[in-house]
């Protein structure tokens, strides 16, 4: 029979704990792990090792040996070291190795021991060295703080966006911290640092003093922090053996420990347990391990999500384990096996031992029009390999043209990436290519390749529109498109400030428009030079302006001064049609006020625009005295119109009893008050009754 | 009031979700990715403030990013040093960074994207705000709106589930359908599944019918946005309305319980609503004496709030109304809605052209003069010889030369044009309308945009009887179709293609009007959607218009909802109107 709790043993009062082997490591190493540098990837992710990093002869022989294990310690990869001086490894989320160097520089390999990138820590680490440096991971990614040869801190808070930030100095920090760990709150990353019985912490800007709530006065200078994975707890360890358990705030002790030990421990981390509500720290000596922990309530964090897994089987080339897995939980194609097989084939790019056909049609059968594929990213990955010809054919499996126009443009194939632009329907797309040509080309074939797609053309005429009028210019003249060159410069004329400057820019168009055979244009700018020349004259002679102004509104303008005859002059000179002469000289006239010079002018020759505007304009003036002169001289059909504008309801209603109209008839009934106009009404009504009679 | 209507018209999907999409992105934007705290529009002055940075929110327009880039210079200038943020909405511009690198400015500011498509503008209305698309792409062939077409289709789909069957006609509304569904391949369509709230959806450019939206407007709603111009869906009463010396912005929408009632009705009709209503408001006030303590206290507690913003709007539509009668009852109008009902009627156009001169002549006014001469040539299919330069001529000489460009202009897009002598034009043409069936090839026809297409405007009005027969008077208070928005005089010709398409459920037997119309016709049935009668969904219709539609043309459509139990929503790249496009027209001086 078996007996369950056998193997457990009493841990004080209520507690109980057993000791049971998981699995053996693989590895047979020869090495103390005190000897090399070790970094293990969260979440059961790989561990790299540097062995033989302490000598310091460097013959050929004793190159530190890079090796990266799986968590069970299975040998995945291994190089000699050939660079730099390492100080520190760490792992990113997404299982990429950071290799420290002591001058700052930071070296990224994969998983694989191949090289990816590498970025440097800046100057001043440069100058002074590393003498620690910590990796973390906050919700921007994984960051690097470097702690220098003088005492100060460096760090990036997500390295795929490289921003290096100098913390403020510690006051009076001599020698280096017995203590640092990196703190992420409230987005913000900073470091917290203990230099005997103080502990400092370090912003953007500032360092200040802090003591831990709670804290025993006695307990001594620090020698060990630890900071749990979520930046939410941290516990302090000091000479006396104190360890003091609380938020990483500082607002809040959780609770307090004498372990009796006054010797340093060699590592103190917090445990939590995914389903438990503990926290706990473990913190071990040499002989010793020791579990601290209450019982308060405890966030439970799930960070390792699906996407997550299936990275990091892609990650390990595990492609058909992968896609099984994704099979078996009936993921969407796009989220799943399409990515799975995109990045198979991104890596099968790269497998130089085989022809372009080869790899081309190995993908093409493989990924076939699997939905989410995007055959320019793994185009883009053979061309980042040197394999421009395997990239071409790839692109061709591409069915959005828009998706392989980046990639053209960078593989200098311009013009098949501009057709591709023009197919895709993106104008913007378009405008990259054409704006990327511009500067590729010299400008003879760049306007040659332009004029075989007119799509193009157009955007690019719409860009020099607002951005190089000139090379507008020289667009037209290039399809001798005389008709846009006169508009063009019609239109530089209205930027032009001096008036011999304007006439000469029309004096262009003018030419332009013959070319182009547009007559109308053509007369019309002629008149504009004319009208412009006048204009100036009369600026001159009168000392009012007369520039700009429409060739009605300077007419308008000299009779208003009462310069007749010049207005007359413009009238013959321009040969403005008689109606429109009458009506701007008549309302010019009623504007002014120059009623004898209106009626002399209405008596000069028969109005050809009647009479009724005369009464119209005299009465919008409130003139009825004048209105009233030419009354009578309406024609017949608008006098019953013309009498009641004027007011005179009597003589309205005889022209309309003459005419024998209904509707005019009532027309001036309608206008006729009781009190007034009675007799009016009278004589209305009875004749509209004798008309209705017969 | 007027509508007889059925009864069994549809709710329309609900907007919040989309209102709540737009607000909640720029809030973020604004607040939580930029830290601002202030709000300034962006105007053609040197914005002057002591803040140390700045972030534009713009449309994505080489000129903003001059104005932005002079900004950023004169500052550098002066020694300032600022940080400087670029929100573009609804997308970036390659060309846009391109001009900020030339300026030299590019390393300075740093770019971010609002995606922004759609602005609910009522219950029934949504606007892309994008009145640029009108010049952009009917005169500049310029088709970068019609991707943000695409995307805005794309999220209603995904927002209302899939459509079941999509009418189109014109050569941007089939692009837009297009890209559309090669969009909606990429993303494997998030709408699919969905239960679908919108069961058809018609896709219409503005050029297929020009002569509508350049009708003086006479429903209320219509001649509001005529005269006081609609923005964004509020309008500023100006003193004259609010008899006060200030103005009033008020918002026009169904909230609004007096608008809501007058919004579609023929402007003859409104004042009369009104006074009617505010007798009846009035009657309620009255109730007052005859109350008792305990009446009065609940009179006051629940209605009176109410009955006195019914009061204030009243107050202010009566005021507008005055103030439209005073502009446009005066002979002038009327004897402009004369004419133009004689050009689309197409009797007197002699005298009609006479009366366009002499309001040239007597310098009526610009916008106006170019309207009607745009409505003469697309009625007769273009000025005869001689009246198009006399009348350009008259413009000229009343308006200023620098018109010429304008006239151009009108040119290009067909909105003003001269008769071609013999078939030279409509050869050209029947190449081109050949070339656009291939989808490449259509594309490059658009270098041809200048080809001014014949509007065929007489012929169509013959076959689809957009003239109704008048047999005694037209009773605008119980219409009897969708011409009462024109005063009985005209059917807008969009809205009566939807109706015919619509009634046909596709284009046979609407060859020949097709033909008329330049082609360009499309109607696709999505198989997926199950076509089930009795879904509400099935008498839901999307009218999308490209480049602009007229509340004439919504009010139209309400009409024929109305009457034939379905609902209408309107999605539009703006609302647009007569005005609105000859200013889009005119090129201004430097």
């Amino acid at each position: 029979m078996d007996c369950y709790t056998a193997n457990w043993n009493p841990l004080g009062e209520e507690a109980f704990y057993r000791k049971f082997e998981l699995y053996t490591m693989e590895w047979s190493l020869k090495e103390d792990l005190r000897d090399c540098l070790v970094a293990a990837a969260p979440y059961g992710g790989p561990i790299a090792l540097l062995k033989n990093n302490a000598r310091k002869e460097k013959s050929p022989s004793a190159r530190p040996l890079l090796e990266i294990y799986s968590a069970s310690g299975l040998l995945l990869a291994s190089i000699p070291w050939k660079s730099g001086q390492l100080v520190q490894l760490g792992w990113t989320a997404s299982e990429d190795l950071l290799c420290i160097q002591e001058d700052g520089t930071v070296l990224i390999y994969n998983l694989f021991c191949e090289f990816k990138r590498h970025f440097s820590m800046g100057n001043e680490v440069l100058q002074n060295h590393v003498l620690e440096a910590k990796v973390f991971h906050t919700e921007y990614g994984t960051g690097v703080a470097i702690l220098t040869g003088a005492h100060r801190f460096s760090l990036t808070t997500n390295i795929d966006d490289l921003k290096l930030r100098r913390m403020p100095e510690v006051p009076g920090l001599q020698k280096p911290p017995s203590c640092w760990a990196v703190l992420s709150q409230d987005r913000v990353t900073i470091i917290l640092l203990a230099v005997g019985q103080d502990l400092y912490l370090l912003d953007n800007t500032s360092c200040s003093v802090v003591t831990p709530p709670g804290m025993s006065p006695s307990a001594g200078a620090y020698l060990q922090m630890a900071v749990s994975f979520n930046y939410r707890c941290l516990a302090l360890f000091t000479d006396t053996g104190y360890i003091w358990m609380g938020l990483a705030t500082l607002k809040e002790k959780l609770c307090e420990f004498n372990s009796s030990i006054r010797s340093p421990p060699k590592q103190m981390v917090w445990c939590m347990r995914p389903r438990s509500r503990q926290r706990a720290v473990v913190v071990a000596w040499d002989r010793q391990l020791m579990v601290v922990g209450n019982s308060t309530e405890c966030i439970q964090y799930k960070r390792l999500t699906i996407e997550v897994l299936l990275d990091r089987l892609v990650l390990r080339r595990l492609y058909p384990l992968a896609i099984r897995i994704c099979e078996y939980l009936r993921l969407s194609e796009i989220q799943g096996v399409s990515r799975i097989l995109a990045h198979w084939a991104c890596y099968k790019v790269q497998q130089k031992d085989k022809s372009d056909e080869e790899v081309a049609h190995a993908i093409n059968q493989k990924l076939g029009d699997t939905p989410g594929i995007s055959y320019s990213e793994i185009a883009a990955r053979a061309y980042d390999c040197g394999r421009t010809e395997l990239a071409i054919k790839l692109l061709e499996y591409e069915p959005r043209s828009g998706e392989q126009v980046p990639l053209l443009l960078k593989m200098k194939r311009s013009k098949l990436a501009l057709s591709k632009a023009i197919e895709s329907g993106d104008t913007d797309l378009v405008y990259t290519v054409v704006l990327h040509l511009k500067n590729e080309l010299n400008r003879g074939t760049f306007f040659m390749t332009l004029q075989n797609q007119p799509v193009a053309l157009s955007l690019y005429r719409q860009f020099c529109k607002h951005q190089e009028r000139e090379t507008l210019k020289d667009l037209y003249n290039q399809d001798d498109n005389h008709q846009e060159l006169g508009n063009f410069h019609v239109h530089s004329s209205y930027s032009e400030k001096r008036i011999e400057g304007r006439v000469g820019a029309l004096q262009n168009a003018l030419d332009e428009y013959y070319k182009a055979k547009n007559e109308f244009a053509a007369k019309a700018t002629e008149d504009q030079i004319k009208l412009l020349r006048l204009q100036r004259h009369l600026q001159e002679d009168f000392d009012k302006p007369y520039l700009d102004l429409s060739l009605h509104d300077t007419v308008s303008n000299l009779i208003l001064d009462g310069h007749h005859k010049r207005a007359e002059q413009l009238y013959r000179e321009f040969k403005i049609p008689d109606k429109r002469y009458w009506w701007l000289k008549i309302s010019a006239l009623a504007n002014r006020g120059d009623w004898e010079e209106m009626e002399k002018f209405s008596k000069s020759k028969k109005s050809p625009i009647g009479y009724l505007p005369f009464v119209e304009i005299s009465v919008k003036h409130h003139n009825r005295y004048e209105a009233k002169k030419y009354a009578p001289r309406v024609t017949p059909e608008q006098r019953v119109k013309a009498f009641v504008l004027v007011g005179d309801l009597d003589q309205a209603a005889d022209a309309a009893i003459e005419h024998k109209n209904e509707t005019e008839m009532n027309f001036v009934l309608s206008k006729c008050t009781a009190s007034t106009d009675a007799a009016v009404a009278e004589k209305l009504n009875r004749a509209r009754a004798q008309l209705l009679k017969k | 009031m007027a509508f007889a209507g059925r009864r069994d018209v549809p709710e329309p999907p609900d907007f919040g979700i989309l209102k709540r999409l737009a607000r909640d992105q720029l809030i973020y934007l604004l607040e939580q990715q930029h830290e601002v705290d202030k709000l300034y529009k962006v105007e053609s002055r040197p914005a002057l403030s002591t803040s140390d940075q700045f972030c534009f929110l713009v449309r994505p327009r080489i000129k903003t990013m001059r104005y932005i880039a002079d900004i950023v210079n004169a500052d550098k200038m002066s020694g300032r040093s600022r940080k400087y943020k670029i929100i573009f909405s609804p997308q970036k511009f390659y060309a846009c960074e391109m001009v900020l690198e030339e300026e030299g400015v590019f390393g300075d500011v740093t770019c971010d994207e609002w995606s922004f498509y759609l602005l609910p503008l009522d219950e029934d209305i949504i606007s892309m705000e994008l009145p640029e698309f009108f010049r952009d792409y009917f005169l500049e062939g310029d088709h970068r709106w019609i991707n943000s077409v695409a995307r805005a289709l794309q999220l209603l789909n995904s927002l209302y589930g899939p459509f079941g069957k999509t009418y189109g006609i014109g050569r941007c509304a089939k692009m837009s359908y297009e890209l559309w569904q090669e969009l909606e391949e990429e993303s494997e369509g998030d709408g699919q599944g969905r239960k679908p709230e919108i069961g058809n959806v018609f896709l219409m450019d503005r050029d297929t019918d020009y002569v509508t939206a350049l009708c003086s407007q006479v429903v209320y709603e219509g001649l509001v946005d005529d005269t006081f111009r609609i923005k964004c869906g509020s309008v500023d009463f100006g003193p004259d309305v609010t008899s006060s010396d200030k103005s009033i912005k008020v918002l026009l929408n169904a909230q609004d319980k007096v608008f809501s009632q007058i919004r579609n009705e023929h402007f003859s009709s409104v004042f009369g609503f009104l006074s009617q209503k505010s007798r009846n408001l009035q009657a309620q006030y009255d109730r007052r004496r005859s109350m008792d303590i305990k009446q009065m206290k609940n009179f006051v507690s629940q209605e009176l709030k109410g009955l006195k913003q019914e009061h204030r709007l009243l107050s202010l539509h009566i005021g507008a109304c005055e103030s439209i009668m005073k502009k446009k009852t005066k002979q002038d109008f009327q004897e402009m809605i004369k004419a133009e009902h004689s050009l689309l009627e197409g009797f007197d156009i002699r005298e009609s052209t006479s009366f366009i001169e002499e309001h040239i002549d007597r310098q009526v006014s610009p916008i106006e003069s170019l309207r009607l001469m745009c409505l003469l040539s697309l009625t007769e299919n273009g000025l005869i010889p001689k009246d198009y330069r006399s009348l350009k001529t008259q413009y000229l000489q009343s308006y200023g030369p620098e018109h010429l460009l304008t006239f151009h202009n009108l040119k290009c897009i067909g909105l003003l044009t001269e008769q071609s002598a013999g078939e030279t034009l409509t050869a050209v043409e029947s190449k081109v309308s050949k070339l656009v069936t291939d989808r490449a090839a259509g594309k490059i026809t658009d270098a041809f945009n200048s080809l001014a297409r014949k509007s065929n405007f007489r012929a169509i009005s013959k076959k689809l009887g957009l003239i109704p027969r008048v047999d005694g008077e037209y009773d605008l208070k119980m219409p009897r179709d969708m011409a009462y928005v024109f005063s009985g005089a005209y059917v807008p010709l969009s809205c009566k293609i939807i109706e015919q398409v619509l009634e046909r459920r596709g284009w046979l037997g609407l060859e020949e009007i097709v033909r008329l119309l330049n082609g360009n016709e499309f109607f696709v049935s999505d198989s997926t959607v199950e076509d089930n009668p009795a879904w509400e969904s099935q008498r839901v219709i999307l009218a999308v218009f490209l480049g602009g539609c007229t509340f004439s043309e919504i009010a139209a459509l309400r009409f024929l909802g109305k009457e034939r139990g379905c609902k209408f929503i309107f999605l539009t790249t703006a609302i647009t109107n007569s005005a609105r496009m000859m200013e889009a027209m005119i090129e201004a001086k430097a």
